[in-house]
């Protein structure tokens, strides 16, 4: 198939395993990040498809072509590094025209080239200026510039954005997503930050102590996550644990009616905060008895925490629906049968 | 910990000690053999207090140029060798693991105890004719018969980067120790094959490092004094061998406290040159 795909990739160093059996494909023109916290094994995923690294078992194939043993400077691949890796004693211009001159580009095309890429990056006339010489944001975007250069085939970025602060983050996302639109490339990006993937991710691949927990939409990794660890990871959640009866789940605090339950044992459930119904009187269906604990009111929304037979849960609402209730007010909490995800445990 | 300058003369205290030997045991020689290197030379005798400007005029001559050229040259030529050597030896070296790192900087470090005496008489049986490494050609069948390899240039020269390649490999240490790595990482997915990216990135990003160990081991290759004399001839003797033989044998100490003089100021200037290298890179 067209596209790249990683079959039974497998990295260990000695005893340890980074990154356990993993099988993905994307297909061109997609924008990925690889999302997880530190040490899951997001970087070592990357690493491998740049060739930085060697898998210790599996294929990596380009457009049906396995390229598991092409060397990196082969490869023809755009990469961004965390630290950018801009070098320090070539110009902005230089460091853009570095791989064009390492193919023996001739002089007047590494210029003109420089010229079409830092106006690709909205940052014209620097490209005599030192790289000391300007700021965190404009670095990035030089960075950006020289990983494109080649109109690589694929765009790698390692948590290109990390090193800015939140607000020229948010704004870079925003930027780098309109970017890999206008260019089509496909582009895998590893990240931690749930926000930066939501934003700009076409396929958020969920990874964890090496292994590959989910891959989906985001909307989809938020709506309907696999398992406890991508709800929790992404956004904030409610999960309950509780024992199956009568097609019913039975947890402290009340019974509740859900489609999707396997016929016995035990199940897990993971419900948004924002879904939650929150009610004066505890009789309904659906419905868990609770206590409010505490209401965070942050303008934009209200954030009640509920004690719910010695647990808490978290209910968001809008200030239009905020519920009319008090710290210490018994209360009860809906959870409509829609919105609760049944996980894989 | 708090740094305020000194205020009064007891905050100096502490450097008094080591002020003291140093006026003593550096200042005071120092001042002596400059003195000296303007006294008058009695020949036949010893030399009597003058200011005399001859010991110095005496550089002008032929000999005198033709001793420090070679010095010179001798000098460039075991720093080039030294840090072609030991610069791509030093970058294979910092990706090594930690544990293999220490190994081997422990194995240089104890070649850098070496004194030059055993280095100079150890490849002296090196390169002799009955015992030395001509023995091994003639086994792989490169020369047809053993032959001395020693006193010759090249001895000279082997001996001296063997002395010096330990020393430009810890001065090297540091900075290509703190080069980050995904420079190269980042030469080579932009398409530098890993010798290239060697070439156009890691030499280049630390060509200051480079002259500035260039000079180190210049000025270090420039007191040699026992290698040239155990492993050359008379013509590869070095300016420190030639004040050696005119202090002791000739006796005349105020040409020989000149010519010192001037191998001081000559190493002087250049260690000044690497420290103004060495700021323009820590200002970039």
């Amino acid at each position: 198939m067209s596209g790249l795909v990683l079959d039974g990739l497998v990295k260990r160093y000695g005893s340890f395993t980074a990154l356990q059996r993993t099988e993905l494909s994307i297909p061109h023109g997609q924008f990925v990040c690889l999302l997880g916290p530190s040490g899951c094994g997001k970087t070592t995923l990357l690493r491998m498809v740049a060739g930085l690294d060697n898998p210790t078992e599996g294929r990596i194939l380009l457009d049906g072509a396995d390229i598991t043993q092409t060397p990196a400077h082969q490869r023809n691949f755009g990469m961004v590094f965390q630290s950018l890796a801009l070098f320090p004693h070539l110009t902005v211009g230089e460091n853009i025209a570095y791989p064009l001159r390492i193919r023996g580009v001739s002089k007047a095309d590494q210029g003109r080239e420089v010229e079409r890429l830092l106006a690709l990056v909205r940052l014209p006339g620097v490209a005599d200026r030192a790289v000391s010489q300007i700021s965190g944001g404009q670095r990035q975007r030089v960075a950006i510039a020289r990983a494109l250069a080649l109109s690589p085939k694929l765009f790698l970025l390692d948590e290109p954005l990390s090193a800015l602060d939140a607000k020229l983050r948010e704004q870079m996302q925003i930027e780098l997503k309109l970017l890999q639109e206008r260019l089509g490339i496909t582009t895998i990006v590893v990240t931690h930050d749930q926000r930066e993937a939501m934003t700009m991710a076409d396929l958020v691949v969920v990874m964890s102590q090496g292994r590959v927990r989910q891959a989906a939409s985001p909307i989809e990794v938020y709506r309907r996550p696999a398992d406890s660890f991508v709800a929790d990871f992404i956004g904030m959640t409610n999960l309950l644990r509780g024992r199956i009866a009568a097609g019913a789940l039975a947890v402290d605090g009340g019974t509740l009616a859900l489609p999707g339950l396997p016929p016995a044992g035990e199940a897990t459930i993971s419900v948004r905060p924002e879904e939650l119904r929150v009610h004066r009187d505890a009789a309904g269906p659906n419905r868990l008895a609770g206590t409010v604990s505490f209401v965070r009111d942050l303008g934009s929304h209200v954030e009640l925490r509920i004690d719910v037979a010695g647990r808490e849960m978290i209910a968001v609402a809008t200030p239009q629906d905020r519920p009319d209730v008090q710290p210490g007010q018994p209360v009860g909490v809906e959870l409509p049968p829609a919105s609760c995800v049944v996980l894989e445990s | 910990m708090t740094r305020h300058p000194p205020r009064r003369i007891l905050d100096y205290g502490p450097i008094a000690f080591p002020a003291a030997m140093l006026l003593l045991f550096f200042a005071v020689p120092f001042g002596l053999m400059i003195a000296v290197s303007f006294f008058q030379r009695i020949e036949g005798g010893f030399y009597e207090p003058a200011f005399v400007w001859s010991n110095y005029a005496r550089f002008l001559s032929v000999f005198f140029g033709r001793v420090l050229s070679f010095s010179m040259m001798l000098a460039a030529g075991v720093a080039v060798l030294s840090v072609t050597l030991a610069f791509p030896f030093t970058f294979l070296l910092t990706r090594l693991r930690r544990r293999a790192q220490v190994v081997w900087l422990v194995f240089l470090l104890s070649v850098l105890s070496l004194s030059e005496v055993i280095i100079g008489f150890a490849w002296a049986t090196l390169f002799s004719a009955n015992a030395g490494i001509s023995n091994l050609l003639v086994m792989v069948g490169l020369l047809d018969a053993p032959t001395s390899l020693s006193p010759s240039l090249g001895a000279v020269l082997t001996g001296i980067v063997y002395q010096a390649f330990p020393y430009t490999v810890l001065v090297l240490y540091p900075a290509l120790s703190r080069l980050d790595p995904t420079l190269t990482e980042a030469a080579r997915t932009l398409g530098a094959s890993p010798l290239n990216s060697f070439f156009t990135v890691v030499v280049p990003a630390l060509r200051n490092t480079v002259v500035a160990t260039l000079i180190m081991v210049f000025v270090f290759a420039l007191g040699s004094y026992l290698l040239p004399q155990l492993l050359g001839r008379p013509q590869h003797w070095t300016l420190s061998v030639l004040i050696t033989d005119q202090a002791l044998f000739q006796a005349n100490m105020p040409f020989a406290a000149a010519m010192a003089v001037f191998l001081v100021l000559v190493s002087l200037a250049l260690v000044g040159l690497s420290l103004l290298v060495g700021k323009k890179e820590n200002a970039s």
